[in-house]
């Protein structure tokens, strides 16, 4: 597990940050003296994305580049894998430095700490819905440098008062509009232009916004429908090889015995490298790797982790969490108001690992040579993979050239670098290119998993049925810990707690605690939606349990406890409103409800189920009401409120990874189970429109949903769900 | 051995075993990577291409079973009717997210419409439940669907 760790140079980096750079200090002069371009990829005027290091002769920041043939490149710091990110992005960007978004191609941004750091996560990582929260200004400040700047190359050419020119969809024109530049004619004059602070831009009124907060088409949309888009799986380079790998079926075992012989026989096998956690077949082509790596007939040494089972996993944290744990949060004395609570109510709740199970399978290709070393990958972590690959190759930093790609489902688990250490250890056999592909059964059977979960409740209620004791302990795996030490303090996982810690209600006398358990011989880590899938599943079950006690409405008991806070409140009711709650249902059918605020932003959820005789769950449908405050793009928002909704269904519905011997039980997608079209509930979207501050979105609806729908089966059923996936076979009716 | 395959209207000879999937012949060979591999087991469609119009898992096609039968990936079902009416179905409503099972996804519904110009829901279902989108595009899949389909 060492190699996985965080080791980046935090504190060395930051030192040049990414507003100096704005401010024109240090690197701007090598971006700007960089020259023009002539390469014919500048010509092109349809949206594409640029795979390579792209340069302009007008590079006011890390963000922009124009040539002189009128082209405009932006370099997007965060990385596509679906969520919209360059679109959204680009539309940042481009609103400020007016210019259309079918202008533009986007780049993938190298890795660079100085530059692209996301300043939400403090690393240039994608992930925890936070690309728009932290670029919503940046990225504006350097469209408005840029278009500062082109006015001004304009105004001197004409020799008037820049604040007499205006810029539109990429050309200056004088304060008649009798005489205009476009964008590509002034791009030399401008780069020679001194850069104005950032800071004291002047940024757009956002009533003044034509492009924010429009249903801009997606930049990568063209090149997704016709086969053209690249993911890192699609590297093909002169002289590659490439390889099927086997990994130790069990965390820590070593290649016992290896039919080398065998595998060599397969007509385009290579070369057979055994690197003992892992074998890997090396072949002219997929296919014929593939069957090498059958022929070969691995056997393993299991080592220490030969017994490890979900049943022991299950039983440690019931017994770990019986302590107490490191104190997340403490307000008011619940232990004093529950003992003399009116009513109590306790509960255990358990989640299960996870897998991601991206589309696009895990995969890498490096190229290892005596002083540089190139990786192809798509990878929401570029400069944790250059760190680890440099500390891997004894090579420094700058000669490891990440080629970022982009991403076919990353859902957090493209923030590891396992995959890309992997492929570096089996390139440094193999002379020239190795492209390293996991099967699907690899891919789900050595994935990093959202921890297993078990979650103790207990709260009093009043003479009322009003919570006035509420306590919450968390035991479960620490991710932050081995990514993020840092965030890592006294104990305390910041992410575990998240929605957990912080309820939206008013809790006079809350207690939240966490226990760290770390399970022997399973790697864990992010999961889109992150601490809040666990905890908010846990919380707005519970709630729903406290309701029940109470015997009050679920709608309304929440409403009761959100007073204080409007923003909760008002999507609450604006997703009860519109899934019409209240209004009667047939027999076995059920509504639940949910809230959460996490990532910055409030979302609720209503879900309507049916229960078979059978047990059998059909969701009919999801109403989500969303305020996210200031937004860029709702076309994308609602995309990813289907699509995040049915990530969290599917988990709720079908997912559990679980370990027997030491092996991952499930390996392929008929063990571990999609939601398919034919299972999809409508999924609507309604999303408040505000000034508020912009909030996250990605993996807002992913968290939420489970317990609306589990709220729903006990709404249906009268049987109350404390763990996942759901289980049918509970649901039976007994009648 | 040796293969002549007819892949988009134009003919490729390969040399590999006769048993290495029509997949890894695409993409490897070929360098035609727009048809994705996903599970390796036609458990999720992202590798669907057509043989003599009809739609297959070419993860589990070997290229021995080929023969002169006529290969069209997502390269070139823009060329056909329904290929085309998808494609820009699929830009108007915006279906993609990662994008990587879409190839899959619009092979199959090219199938769909050819055989069924005007598809109902169950005929969606039926096309389409062989094709995983982990991103949850469905709902925007079907939409994209009846919408080429003018239903």
């Amino acid at each position: 597990m060492d190699g996985l760790f965080l080791r980046e140079q935090i504190a060395e980096e930051t030192a040049m940050s990414r507003r100096a750079f704005l401010q024109g200090a240090g690197l701007l002069l090598g971006f700007a003296l960089t020259g023009a371009s002539t390469e014919s990829v500048f010509a092109t005027t349809a949206s594409q994305v640029v795979e390579n290091e792209v340069t302009g002769t007008f590079a006011p920041n890390g963000f922009i580049r124009i040539n002189p043939t009128g082209a405009v490149t932006l370099v997007i710091p965060m990385i596509e894998m679906g969520q919209g990110v360059y679109t959204s992005l680009s539309m940042l960007l481009a609103e400020e430095l007016e210019v259309k978004l079918d202008q533009i191609q986007v780049q993938h941004a190298p890795p660079n700490h100085a530059l692209y750091v996301n300043s939400i996560i403090g690393i240039q990582n994608t992930g925890g819905s936070a690309s728009v929260r932290a670029f919503w200004t940046p990225l504006r400040q350097a469209g408005a440098v840029g278009r500062n700047l082109l006015i001004a190359a304009a105004a001197k050419r004409w020799n008037v008062d820049p604040a007499t020119c205006r810029a539109k969809n990429g050309v200056v024109f004088d304060a008649l509009d009798s005489k205009h530049l476009s964008y590509g004619e002034l791009a030399e004059a401008a780069a020679k232009l001194p850069v104005p602070p950032a800071a004291n831009v002047k940024l757009k009124d956002p009533k003044d916004f034509t492009l924010i907060g429009t249903r801009a088409k997606r930049v990568d949309s063209p090149i997704k429908v016709d086969g053209r888009a690249l993911y890192g799986i699609d590297t093909r380079l002169p002289g590659m090889k490439v390889a099927a790998v086997a990994i130790s079926p069990v965390l820590g075992g070593k290649a016992k015995t290896v039919d080398e012989k065998a595998a060599l026989t397969v007509k385009g096998v290579r070369q057979v490298v055994n690197i003992d956690e892992a074998v890997a077949v090396v072949a002219d082509h997929a296919g014929a790797a593939k069957k090498g790596l059958e022929a070969a007939a691995i056997t393993w040494n299991d080592g220490a982790n030969g017994k490890v089972s979900s049943a022991d996993i299950v039983k440690q944290l019931e017994e770990e969490s019986k302590k107490a744990g490191v104190v997340a949060r403490n307000g008011g004395d619940a232990g004093r108001a529950l003992a003399e609570a009116a009513q109590r109510v306790d509960a255990i709740y358990q989640v299960p690992f996870l897998a991601h199970a991206a589309m696009e399978p895990m995969n890498c290709t490096v190229h290892l040579q005596k002083d540089r070393c190139d990786v192809w990958i798509g990878t929401q972590a570029p400069t944790i993979t250059q760190s680890l690959v440099a500390e891997l190759t004894g090579l420094p930093k700058d000669a490891i050239k990440i080629h970022n790609h982009l991403i076919g489902g990353g859902f957090g688990r493209r923030l590891e670098a396992d995959g890309t250490v992997l492929a570096v250890k089996i390139a440094e056999h193999v002379d020239g290119p190795v492209k390293v592909i996991w099967s699907r059964e690899e891919d789900i059977q050595h994935d990093m998993y959202r921890p297993y979960y078990l979650d103790r409740l207990s709260a009093g209620l009043d003479a009322a049925g009003k919570p006035v004791a509420w306590t919450h302990r968390i035991a479960g795996s620490s991710v932050m810990a081995r990514y993020y030490p840092p965030y890592f303090k006294d104990g305390l996982d910041p992410d575990a707690v998240e929605a957990a810690a912080e309820p939206p209600y008013a809790l006079p006398n809350i207690h939240v605690d966490f226990v760290r358990v770390e399970p022997p011989g399973v790697r864990t880590s992010w999961w889109r939606g992150v601490g809040p899938t666990h905890n908010v599943f846990v919380v707005e079950s519970f709630m729903d349990e406290l309701a029940h006690a109470a015997k009050q409405d679920p709608v309304a008991y929440r409403k009761g406890l959100l007073r204080h806070n409007p923003r909760a409140l008002a999507v609450l009711s604006l997703a009860a409103e519109k899934a019409g709650w209240g209004s009667p249902l047939p027999a076995r059918h059920g509504r639940g409800i949910s809230v959460q605020f996490a990532y910055g932003s409030y979302a609720s959820q209503v879900a309507e189920v049916e229960v078979a005789a059978d047990g059998s769950v059909k969701v009919k449908r999801v109403v989500c009401a969303i305020d996210c405050g200031m937004y860029v793009n709702p076309d994308t928002i609602e995309a990813q409120v289907q699509g995040g909704t049915l990530f969290g269904l599917t988990a709720a519905l079908h997912g559990a990874i679980t370990f027997k011997d030491g092996r991952v039980e499930q390996s392929n997608f008929d063990s571990y189970l999609p939601m398919r079209i034919d299972e999809v509930p409508v999924v609507e979207t309604h999303l408040i429109k505000n000034a508020e501050a912009p909030g996250g979105v990605g993996e807002t609806p992913t968290a939420i949903v489970s317990a609306a729908v589990t709220n729903a089966i006990f709404a249906a059923t009268g049987k109350r769900l404390r763990s996942l996936p759901i289980d049918t076979n509970s649901l039976k009716s007994s009648s | 051995m040796a293969f002549t395959l007819k892949i988009n209207g134009s003919a490729h000879e390969v040399d590999v075993d006769g048993d290495i999937p029509l997949l890894w012949v695409l993409r490897d060979v070929l360098g035609m990577t727009g048809t994705k591999f996903g599970c390796g087991q036609a458990l999720c469609g992202a590798c669907t291409v057509h043989v003599d119009g009809k739609p297959v898992r070419s993860c589990q096609t070997s290229v021995d079973s080929v023969g002169d039968s006529a290969v069209t990936t997502i390269e070139a079902i823009g060329q056909a009717p329904q290929g085309a009416a998808l494609q820009k179905a699929w830009l108007e409503l915006e279906v993609v997210q990662c994008g990587y099972c879409q190839s899959g996804q619009i092979m199959s519904a090219a199938a769909l419409l050819k055989d069924t110009p005007k598809p109902t829901d169950d005929d969606i279902d039926a096309a389409m439940s062989g094709n995983v989108c982990r991103c949850g595009t469905y709902q925007r899949i079907r939409a994209a669907i009846k919408h080429a389909a003018g239903v």
